[in-house]
């Protein structure tokens, strides 16, 4: 569904080019859940802007359904680092501003945001503020907001990093559950080798600057996955040790 | 001790210093009238007072809403159109350091007498900080948050109304914070340069007939005025913005 080409993508800085990616190929399946690991600086955020039509590659093409990436499209959602929500807007009108901006129909979609926010534990604070939610339940509005417009293709930046150890485990597992139950396309960076190996049907190594793919580890454990102890502790144990492998050798 | 105390206290201890002083120093009431004698000068004649600090009021509080308008519009353009803010920008500097008080009797040339030249003044002396605060805010929005907008292909009109100027307001709200006390002082000057009208021209006329009390009766006013406003714009922050004071918090 999302194609990658022989992508290469270089920055102006006052020290010359720098070349972000270089001859990136990947090729990326409907509904699939992909994750990307790589060191810091190796492309990885520079990876999803392309597919979200926010950067134009230098060389090569990004294609999705067989169509050039040229600009954001409205079946491609990006979620960020940060929660990135209005401080004025409640959580429910965090969630409905793509809806404003879309101008899709109201009515309806007012009532898919409350059962978003709903459906990730968010049920008595509709009408609170951003200051009045705790960082996870920031990104758990910002993930609803992401989830509005039911996008196809859901790009995340390194989502939960911001947050505690065990909420972080909380919102990857609620993640999981919701891909299961509604899959969507899923580009998901990450510097968490645990959370890749638990979330991911593939794992796409890259490698340091100028970013390339340097491996594609299949994880065919079998879902619902667990962070605690279940029957594939070891298989997962086996990913987590080949991944770290090669990010360390890298 | 509550939150209201401290700065009664603070007021009645500056007051008590100063009658203090005009007792214990006998210092005659045309250098510095007591409060007791401004209060008199007060009741003697409080229609007419409170008549002058109505037109000022007036003046003030119409140059202001001018220059509310005024700087929001001359901001959201410079942010918008980057090639207009390198152009006008250093003009807008320069004008803006010419002291309003030499350009107030040009208005009465320009503008005639009345109201309007000293509108206008009120205007200049105080669209400045309107401009540069509201400038400061619109190019303040977060990276992330301008992502946002280009990711849901926003326009450019629903970017500014539903991201960049909400997130300015904080901003805003300094700059017209500085700008409503610069509005009196601006309403103040042009009475004083053209007398006719206002708390300025009482100052004026006062200290022609040697009425110090008379005087420190309208500067008690001007600064009673002023509080309130500023108050004012306070609650209308407060109104508008409650979630700026516990983002920065």
């Amino acid at each position: 569904m999302i194609r990658l080409a022989g992508v290469s993508r270089t920055f102006a800085s006052r020290d010359g080019d720098v070349t972000a990616l270089r001859d990136l190929d990947l090729d990326i399946a409907e509904d699939q859940f992909v994750a990307v690991v790589g060191r810091s600086g190796c492309g990885k955020s520079t990876l999803l802007r392309l597919m979200a039509g926010l950067l134009a590659p230098t060389a090569g093409t990004v294609t999705i359904d067989g169509a050039a990436v040229t600009r954001p499209r409205q079946d491609v959602v990006l979620m960020h680092q940060l929660p990135a929500l209005l401080p004025w807007r409640t959580a429910l009108g965090n969630v409905m501003l793509p809806v404003e901006i879309r101008r899709l129909p109201r009515a309806e979609h007012q009532a898919r945001a409350a059962e978003l926010l709903d459906s990730v534990g968010l049920a008595g604070f509709h009408q609170r503020h951003p200051y009045e939610l705790s960082g996870g339940m920031q990104q758990r509005v910002a993930l609803c907001r992401a989830l509005i417009q039911r996008p196809r293709v859901l790009l995340m930046d390194e989502p939960f990093s911001a947050l505690d150890a065990l909420t972080r485990e909380e919102l990857a597992t609620q993640l999981q559950a919701m891909h299961m139950s509604a899959p969507a396309t899923t580009v998901f960076v990450t510097h968490s080798i645990p959370e890749a190996v638990l979330l991911a049907d593939r794992v796409v190594v890259l490698s340091t600057r100028p970013g390339r793919v340097l491996r594609v580890v299949d994880v065919d454990l079998p879902r619902p996955r667990s962070f605690g102890h279940n029957a594939h502790v070891a298989r997962a144990a086996e990913h987590i040790a080949e991944l770290h492998d090669l990010l360390i050798e890298n | 001790m509550n939150r209201w105390s401290q700065p009664i206290l603070g007021v009645l201890g500056a007051i008590a210093l100063w009658w203090g002083a005009t007792r214990v120093f006998g210092i005659r009431p045309l250098f510095l009238p007591a409060p007791p004698d401004i209060v008199a000068a007060f009741r003697a004649q409080p229609g007419y007072l409170l008549r002058e600090a109505g037109a000022t009021l007036t003046v003030t509080v119409a140059g202001f809403v001018l220059a509310v308008v005024t700087g929001l519009f001359v901001a959201v353009s410079l942010t918008a159109w980057r090639s207009l803010e390198r152009a006008t920008l250093p003009v807008l500097v320069a004008l803006n350091s010419v002291p309003k008080v030499a350009v107030a009797p040009l208005l009465v040339v320009w503008l005639g007498f009345g109201s309007r030249p000293k509108i206008v003044l009120v205007l200049l002396i105080c669209v400045f900080p309107i401009v540069v605060a509201t400038m400061a805010g619109l190019t303040s929005t977060p990276a992330e948050l301008g992502e946002l907008g280009r990711s849901l292909s926003a326009t450019g009109w629903q970017t500014y109304l539903k991201i960049r100027l909400p997130w300015a307001l904080p901003q805003v709200f300094t700059g017209l914070k500085v700008a409503v006390s610069l509005a009196v002082i601006g309403a103040v000057v042009a009475e004083i340069s053209q007398p006719g009208g206002g708390l300025g021209a009482v100052i004026v006329l006062s200290g022609m007939s040697f009425d110090t009390p008379l005087a420190f009766a309208a500067i008690v006013l001007l600064a009673l005025l002023s509080t309130m406003l500023f108050y004012l714009v306070v609650a209308l922050e407060r109104l508008l913005v409650p979630w700026s004071r516990a983002i920065s918090g």
